[in-house]
């Protein structure tokens, strides 16, 4: 037992190593990254911090990348829930097929859908906006969030609906008092997870976009391939900026988290 | 009642047709017309199809593909089998080990493909100087292939090991503690206990592991293509990066019959696997 804990903690280690190195770089002076292997800065500087948040192109595409974040998990829990709620109360419950079919959303190659993407986003006049991207992250986001949250729907008693409506209950006024209290973990995780596959996704973004909604993987891509990429401390300080938004959200959801990886199979 | 339920379901299905079924139709229209850079599309029939299985570089990023996933396989599986047995279970160390381990997972490819780009650089990166300091080694990623392999190959180690271990913890932590009880009591050794109690216990997550890893490692794109482009030469071009080349150079007709049959070979291969592993769990229940 304690070689295992010794042997994780080795690994807690390694795993933590790029990204503390990615930290104390975001904090050196160039001529200390680029002349010396240091553990810890000498000079600490604040300055390309200041850089990324008093230049436009960084700040408007980290807040276009949270804009259709957050709009694609509204959307997401939107369509998923009563979505959800019907799978579980009123047709059959989710068997190996549905399964493999939920699944079948997440092998599609990106590269196969890009051009036909951009075509129907810009017939439809959403291309280069932030909405269309949100929509598009549909893709795969509403399948695994009608999976999660029938998961969670499923667990609760059908008596409890029926009691509801006897009791002169709406539909509207049951979901509110009744049945929200009830499934809250669940939108919980659903959320997280649309969250967190809109957030890491690069293809579709930059495939659907141009300048006006351009997200912050995208401008990063482009930068690595500019002049920028070669100034570290610049690309270190981007690279930490864009773990902290999925640091906040892993804190809130750590203990739902395996359980949502595991789409509820355990 | 019936109607009711259609109206709960439509915004899902709406969505999803819009996003999967109309795209599908547009590749498989464009896979089979000859059209470039504009030109009206010509009906081909297969055509497109033959060109693209009897292209070397097409076949080529297709076996780097199959190789590149099988080593992550091998390699991430029996790690993070092995990483989640050492986790703490209780206590107050739990929280903190989920949060480090849930990390890694939400650094977005393109950010995950910086930052090796920067521990890679050449003589400033630190795995450069890691390697010249220790074994005097000249490490250059841009231009060594074995280096360039090897590094995007530690990479999606680095960034997807967590995720197999989350799902075997979750796995592991349902196990009951009765289960190991009855092992020791019948003297049961380390290795046993875990080949007859903890691995069939585990089926359901690793059947998921082994699929999320598959497909995702199927569909590497931005890591090798921030790092290195695809180089040196086309030893990191994998098959995502090929297929969407084609596709941004406007070859409709070559890269539609390309994604059609790529989109093909993941699906058969993880249903295959699904079924097969499904069915010899229901023999192993009894």
């Amino acid at each position: 037992m304690k070689r295992r804990r010794i042997l994780f903690i080795c690994f807690l280690i390694l795993l933590m190593f790029p990204i503390y190195w990615m930290v104390i770089n975001s904090f050196k002076t160039e001529n200390e990254i680029f002349n010396m292997t240091t553990f810890f800065p000498h000079s600490f500087t604040f300055k390309w911090y200041q850089e990324i948040f008093t230049n436009s192109m960084w700040t408007d595409s980290l807040i276009n990348s949270l804009t259709y974040v957050c709009l694609n998990v509204i959307i997401t829990l939107l369509a998923a829930i009563p979505g959800a709620y019907a799978f579980s109360r009123w047709k059959f419950r989710g068997s190996n097929h549905l399964f493999f079919w939920l699944l079948t959303n997440r092998m599609a190659p990106a590269s196969a859908f890009i051009i036909p993407f951009t075509e129907l986003y810009f017939t439809l006049k959403l291309f280069d906006t932030a909405l269309g991207v949100a929509i598009a992250h549909c893709l795969f986001n509403i399948p695994l969030a009608v999976w999660i949250l029938e998961g969670f729907m499923s667990a609760i008693p059908k008596e409890i609906d029926e009691t509801a409506f006897i009791d002169g209950y709406s539909y509207f006024r049951f979901f509110r008092k009744v049945f929200f209290p009830l499934i809250a973990p669940g939108i919980g995780v659903a959320a997280f997870f649309a969250f967190t596959f809109s957030w890491v996704e690069t293809m579709i973004a930059k495939s659907l976009t141009s300048s006006m909604a351009k997200p912050m993987v995208v401008t990063i891509g482009v930068a690595a391939q500019a002049l920028e990429g070669t100034r570290w401390g610049l690309m270190s300080a981007v690279t930490v900026v864009m773990i902290i938004p999925g640091a906040i959200v892993v804190y809130f959801v750590r203990n739902y988290m395996a359980k949502g990886f595991s789409l509820g199979r355990v | 009642m019936k109607n009711r339920a259609w109206a709960f379901v439509s915004p899902v299905l709406i969505l999803v047709a819009l996003n999967a079924f109309i795209p599908i139709m547009a590749v498989i229209n464009y896979s089979l017309h000859y059209s470039f850079a504009g030109s009206a599309p010509e009906f081909v029939g297969i055509k497109n199809y033959i060109q693209v299985l009897t292209d070397p570089d097409f076949l080529g990023a297709l076996g780097r593909q199959f190789v590149f996933s099988f080593a992550v396989l091998l390699v991430q599986i029996p790690l993070g089998i092995l990483i989640a047995m050492g986790m703490p279970q209780k206590g107050r160390w739990v929280g903190p080990s989920l949060v480090l381990l849930g990390i890694p997972l939400l650094i977005p490819h393109t950010v995950v493909g910086l930052l090796w780009r920067i521990m890679a650089a050449d003589q400033v990166g630190i795995i450069s100087k890691f390697f010249s300091y220790f074994f005097g080694y000249y490490y250059k990623v841009a231009q060594n292939p074995v280096d360039a392999v090897g590094t995007i190959f530690i990479l999606d180690v680095w960034h997807w090991i967590p995720l197999v271990a989350l799902l075997c913890y979750a796995g592991l932590n349902a196990i009951p503690e009765p289960y190991y009880q009855a092992a020791a009591i019948d003297g049961a050794s380390g290795w046993a206990t875990f080949r007859h109690v903890t691995l069939p216990k585990l089926r359901p997550v690793l059947i998921i592991a082994v699929l999320l890893r598959f497909m995702d490692s199927f569909m590497i794109y931005a890591e090798p293509f921030i790092i290195t482009g695809g180089g040196p030469g086309n030893w990191n071009t994998y098959l995502n990066l090929y297929v969407s080349r084609r596709a941004e150079s406007y070859e409709l007709g070559y890269a539609g019959a390309a994604s059609f049959i790529y989109l093909f070979i993941v699906v058969a291969c993880c249903y295959i696997f699904f079924t097969v592993m499904t069915a010899t769990g229901k023999g192993d229940k009894k």
